[in-house]
């Protein structure tokens, strides 16, 4: 489903992606840890090429989105994105956040992307905020709208982006929930998150990054119990207490 | 000693009011046209001076800076005395909507700027992640934001340039202020003249701030 394959990324002098190698199956729920500034983020932003590597491949079901500018647009539209920071459009209800997208960019009727969006809202546990705006929820509920947005243009792949390091941690649990759900049903999901219970239950697959490279790559029993690199030994017991 | 404000200049003004309504009428055709150019050019320079592309960046700057480091004046000067060398006459009119639209454009192109910039970056690759290109996220995303914050700027940005459209008495515009110069210029009348030809700059103009302080105060509430 995405391959990345001698990925580099430079930010001026910064070397933020080192040979980065990388397959993920149709299914699968890969998550990735490491420390802040390891270049997670950026590797999860260059599937959807919010982020232009610097050098290197990378294909996303079956378009390689490094060599085609073109079929980017296209390509995202099957990517959902979910954001740190949530960015919902704060000048849209919340139905109209869920309904924009497949509107104007999948060219659906409003009264099916409304039904849909209900639906995605139903789920996620937020029915009742259909009216409101973004800025009169809570953060835990901002951040489920906008997982209902990214579903509700029907994508192959979910990115999050530490989806819940802004939250407070009473609102945390509500939109892991909301993820663990999500994962049941067999979509594939790319998760940067500190949450280690989350890697622990969900995850198929762990990778550690550190330094730009990925250190440790395997099951979530294998990260836990057997990382083989001291770096991965010496972040675990830092974390885990 | 005669009084500046005689009571007969008065009567004298009021004779020839068709002086000062031809004057206000010119004055309001070029600040509309004017208008229509500059928020033309300041939209589009504004939206490539917040974009990430190298060359159309270089350009906006280029004519921003240009634009705002000389005086209206001597690029009014240009247009009128400079052009016609390089074998383009235009109308006096033209000058005046040209000059003045071009000036306030890059004045525009400034206030859009900072508006679509003050906008979070995360709103932008929100939209771009969904499929959106970025003319799209401008259009849908960026710019419905932005409008908050630009509209009370671009409104004083309107009465700046009413104002200035008074430039064009240097070249025989025809406006406003060139009437109520010539005509004063001609019976020596100057108090009235002057007088009436604030006060209707003020009709003009006045509402206008008005409109600004109400759009300020709006979005100082909804910030």
């Amino acid at each position: 489903m995405i391959t990345i394959e001698n990925v580099e990324k430079h930010f001026g002098h910064l070397h933020v992606l080192k040979n980065i190698n990388l397959h993920v199956k149709s299914g699968e729920k890969l998550v990735v840890i490491g420390p802040s500034g390891s270049g997670k983020s950026t590797l999860i932003r260059c599937i959807n090429m919010l982020e232009r590597p610097s050098h290197g491949r990378v294909v996303v079901d079956g378009v390689e989105v490094t060599a085609h500018k073109a079929e980017v647009q296209k390509v995202r539209q099957s990517v959902g994105m979910v954001f740190q920071q949530f960015n919902l459009y704060p000048h849209k209800t919340v139905l109209e956040n869920l309904t924009l997208a497949p509107i104007l960019i999948q060219k659906k009727s409003p009264k099916e992307a409304e039904e849909t969006g209900m639906a995605f809202l139903e789920r996620v546990g937020l029915k009742a905020k259909a009216g409101a705006y973004p800025s009169q929820l809570s953060g835990g509920q901002q951040q489920r709208v906008a997982i209902a947005r990214a579903l509700n243009m029907h994508p192959k792949i979910m990115l999050f982006d530490e989806p819940t390091s802004a939250l407070d941690p009473e609102m945390i649990q509500e939109v892991l929930d909301v993820m663990t759900g999500l994962a049941h049903d067999g979509i594939t999901m790319v998760v940067v998150t500190h949450e280690m219970g989350f890697a622990r239950e969900v995850a198929d697959r762990v990778i550690f990054m550190d330094d730009g490279k990925i250190l440790e790559d395997g099951s979530p029993e294998h990260f836990f119990k057997n990382p083989t690199q001291e770096r991965t030994k010496q972040f675990l017991s830092r974390i885990l207490r | 000693m005669v009084s500046p404000f005689a009571w007969f200049k008065w009567v004298a003004l009021l004779k020839d009011w068709h002086v000062f309504a031809e004057g206000f009428l010119m004055t309001a055709i070029v600040s509309a046209s004017a208008l229509g150019l500059a928020l033309l050019l300041g939209i589009f320079f504004g939206m490539l001076g917040a974009s990430h592309w190298k060359i159309p960046w270089v350009l906006t700057r280029c004519y921003v800076e240009f634009i705002q480091n000389t005086p209206l004046v001597i690029q009014v000067f240009f247009l009128y005395n400079g052009l016609p060398y390089l074998g383009v006459t235009l109308p006096v009119i033209a000058v005046g909507i040209i000059g003045v639209g071009v000036y306030h454009g890059a004045y525009i192109a400034e206030v859009i700027r900072s508006g679509i910039q003050a906008v979070p970056k995360g709103q932008r690759e929100a939209a771009l992640s969904q499929g959106f290109t970025y003319w799209e996220a401008l259009r849908y995303i960026i710019l419905p934001q932005a409008k908050k914050v630009v509209f009370p700027p671009l409104t004083n940005q309107v009465v700046y340039l009413i104002r200035n459209t008074s430039v064009l008495a240097m070249i025989a515009g025809g406006d406003l202020m060139y009437r109520a110069d010539s005509w004063a210029g001609n019976n020596l009348y100057y108090g009235p003249s002057y007088v009436v030809t604030g006060l209707l700059y003020l009709i003009l103009c006045l509402p206008l701030s008005q409109f600004a302080r109400h759009l300020e105060r709006k979005a100082e509430v909804s910030a």
